[in-house]
């Protein structure tokens, strides 16, 4: 029962700050919670319950190897939250406090969810909620980026539940008897009517992979990472990017036992190293930090598409990846919130010499940036180097090829942005700007703890964490 | 399995399912917006109907739920939503669409009947053989495409992304006999929450730039 804690609490917390009366004080909830949602979540994955086939909501192996960093990114996200809205006080932070924290608990039950329909419903609030998130800031531009988020991010969510109902005819037409756990539905394996389990794989994949920010369906992505505030950003891109993943992981296990894994594999495996092609030439053609950002996570979102695509040991490398991107973006997103509110625009054309104006901003911000693009000893090289191994096993030469062409490109675009802004002599109106802004340590903190993740993550990989994804590769692979 | 489910190859569902295909070609044909809310909201009520011809021999509180929920929702909430911001931003008409009248319309027609066709090429249970969810489900999901992007007033998007969850609910009825969680809750998020956000940010977008061209959203790019 106390999985279902992980969901009630930070719901509850929500309640809460929906009903707490004071601007000032409410965004304290943030940590409270968070600190509660991590504790629980650390104590379920030391000691992890036993779950039922049947259950609907679990801490499988599967949830116990992603939910944790998703609990961890999110408290750190939430300190900086606390001190982020306090210098943003002039804006009502009611509704911005009371959705994250309902993200926090949607994304628990997500990530939990062994039901077919229950995982539908989890990820499409989470994408409702994110919503009035994304216009935090109230500008035009904040409107038209959420517009957008809703068009292709509310038809990614039809299109998944089209993809669920026809993996549901699936079963039935197979002669299932309506059970959509997804326990059963491996179990029924290959009993399931195949055109309509491909059929289903098509539509999931694109419409998880929506959410998830694949390309071509990627497009919301650079405007809702560029417009909404850095803590959004760092959340959607380490934590509700997750649960989409999750989602093609278990819907891919279910096309595995039904005899199609071959298939969902080579689509994996393009859809990723496309992905990866079109984050690496957009990376190469922005003039925007935060859509870098944007971009820089299509490019992560590609790399452990890929992973999914090769096997055990390709799974066990994406579960790794997950938590080096998660931890690094999150950093990467938090300076780049400080470099933008001290720069006042985002655009590199307008911003330079951030070294001298925020310089400890401007020091993480470039440390984060070559730790995602994969620098010894921060945890994406590790994880990226897990994925190049797995590939190279499944003998994948071309497909290594692409994928270590396009981290050289990306690695070329980034740091033609980074140091962009970074270096020179800041003009006289950034100057000005950021004069009002203060580096405190509520906004420093945050992210130099998780690029200090990061390289823990990288250098000490703790067995119990390798544990915990060879677990979940063994669900999701049965031996038979 | 009891009575309803066999009533899925029924004549009068099909000819209501038909009406709905009738009007995906209306509204990718017309130009006014009025024409093409009202297309989108009398096919939401004969959705709205088609449960209780399919269930009419088990009927529970649940099953009414969805039917006054779909009813109500898209057939007089989301559409009176829509004419207000309509009102509001004093439009009456698509401007110059991407894809011109004739071609969506032409290209509607086409994926109807390519519908029909792929619909053969799945293999459905021999209750559902006669039936013509499957098409009718495609070709609305096809339209609502078509007005996505083909089009550039909010609105009309609106319109097609709505049109497009029509086409998967139709989808969804295949199942409701079997699987009736799954279908209902979500027609029911889908009707309530979802749309009900997407009213709200027409009226947002409507007062922000003072229009509801989509053409006008265009800071963000590349």
């Amino acid at each position: 029962m106390s999985n279902l804690l992980l969901i009630i609490v930070p719901l509850a917390g929500a309640a809460l700050a929906a009903a707490w009366p004071d601007n000032r004080t409410r965004p304290w909830l943030l940590p409270v919670f968070g600190l509660a949602h991590v504790v629980l979540t650390f104590w379920l994955f030391i000691n992890p319950p036993v779950v039922a086939p049947g259950d609907w909501f679990g801490f499988d192996p599967l949830a116990r190897a992603m939910l944790p960093v998703v609990s961890l990114l999110f408290l750190v996200c939430a300190a900086y939250g606390a001190s982020y809205l306090r210098i943003r006080l002039e804006r009502p932070n009611r509704a911005f406090v009371a959705l994250l924290l309902a993200i926090l608990g949607l994304l628990s039950a997500g990530h939990q969810a062994r039901h077919l329909g229950l995982l539908w419903i989890t990820t499409e609030a989470v994408t409702l909620a994110t919503v009035p998130l994304l216009h935090f800031n109230g500008t035009p531009r904040a409107f038209e980026a959420t517009w957008k988020y809703l068009l292709v991010g509310g038809t990614g969510i039809a299109l998944s539940l089209l993809g669920s109902f026809c993996l549901g005819y699936a079963s039935l037409h197979g002669g299932g008897g309506g059970n959509l756990t997804f326990a059963a539905l491996t179990a029924q394996g290959a009993g399931l009517s195949r055109p309509w389990v491909l059929t289903a794989w098509v539509l999931l994949l694109v419409g998880y992979g929506t959410k998830m920010g694949l390309a071509p369906m990627h497009t919301w992505k650079p405007d809702a990472y560029g417009e909404a505030p850095s803590i959004v950003g760092a959340i959607l891109a380490g934590g509700v990017t997750t649960v989409a993943f999750t989602a093609i992981l278990r819907v891919r296990a279910v096309v595995g036992a039904a005899g199609e894994g071959p298939i969902a594999d080579r689509t994996l495996l393009f859809i990723g190293l496309f992905s990866m092609l079109v984050a690496a030439l957009f990376l190469l053609g922005t003039r925007d930090f935060k859509r870098m950002l944007a971009y820089s996570s299509v490019e992560h979102m590609g790399i452990l598409s890929i992973g999914a695509a090769l096997g055990p040991a390709g799974v066990a490398a994406a579960l790794f990846h997950v938590w080096s991107n998660s931890l690094t973006k999150g950093a990467l997103f938090l300076s780049a919130g400080n470099i933008r509110r001290a720069a006042g625009s985002p655009a590199m054309d307008d911003v330079r010499g951030m070294s001298m104006l925020t310089p400890r901003s401007a020091a993480i911000f470039v440390t984060g940036m070559f730790a995602v693009t994969a620098l010894p000893p921060f945890g994406p090289f590790f994880s990226e180097l897990q994925v190049l191994r797995a590939a190279l096993a499944s003998g994948q030469g071309v497909a290594t090829a692409v994928f270590l062409g396009c981290l050289l490109l990306a690695f070329f675009g980034m740091t033609r942005v980074v140091f962009g802004i970074v270096d020179g002599r800041p003009s006289p109106t950034t100057r000005a700007n950021a004069k009002r802004f203060v580096e405190t340590a509520g906004v420093i903190a945050p992210p130099l703890v998780l690029l200090g993740l990061s390289v823990w993550l990288g250098l000490f990989t703790p067995s119990i964490l390798r544990e915990a994804w060879l677990a979940a590769v063994a669900q999701l692979f049965p031996t038979p | 399995m009891s009575g309803g489910v066999w009533m899925i190859g029924h004549p009068l569902l099909n000819l209501l399912i038909g009406l709905a295909m009738g009007l995906n070609l209306l509204a990718l044909g017309s130009s006014r917006l009025p024409s093409i809310i009202r297309a989108m909201s009398v096919q939401g009520m004969l959705l709205g109907l088609m449960p209780l011809l399919l269930e009419s021999a088990n009927l529970d509180w649940r099953i009414i739920l969805v039917v006054l929920a779909t009813i109500v929702g898209k057939g007089l909430v989301i559409p009176g939503l829509l004419r207000r911001a309509m009102r509001a931003a004093n439009i009456e008409r698509e401007i110059q669409p991407f894809l011109g009248y004739v071609p969506s319309l032409l290209l509607g027609a086409g994926g109807t009947i390519a519908a029909v066709a792929l619909a053969r090429a799945l293999p459905l249970m021999p209750e559902h053989a006669g039936s013509l969810l499957v098409p009718g489900a495609i070709a609305s999901v096809l339209t609502g495409f078509i007005l996505m992007i083909g089009r550039v007033r909010a609105i009309s998007q609106v319109c097609g992304y709505l049109i497009l969850e029509n086409g998967i609910y139709l989808f969804g009825l295949l199942l409701i006999h079997s699987t009736p969680l799954l279908v209902e809750s979500g027609i029911l998020l889908d009707v309530t929450v979802g749309v009900f956000i997407i009213g709200l940010i027409v009226d947002r977008i409507q007062r922000a730039f003072d229009s509801l061209d989509t053409r006008k959203l265009n800071t963000l790019r590349e």
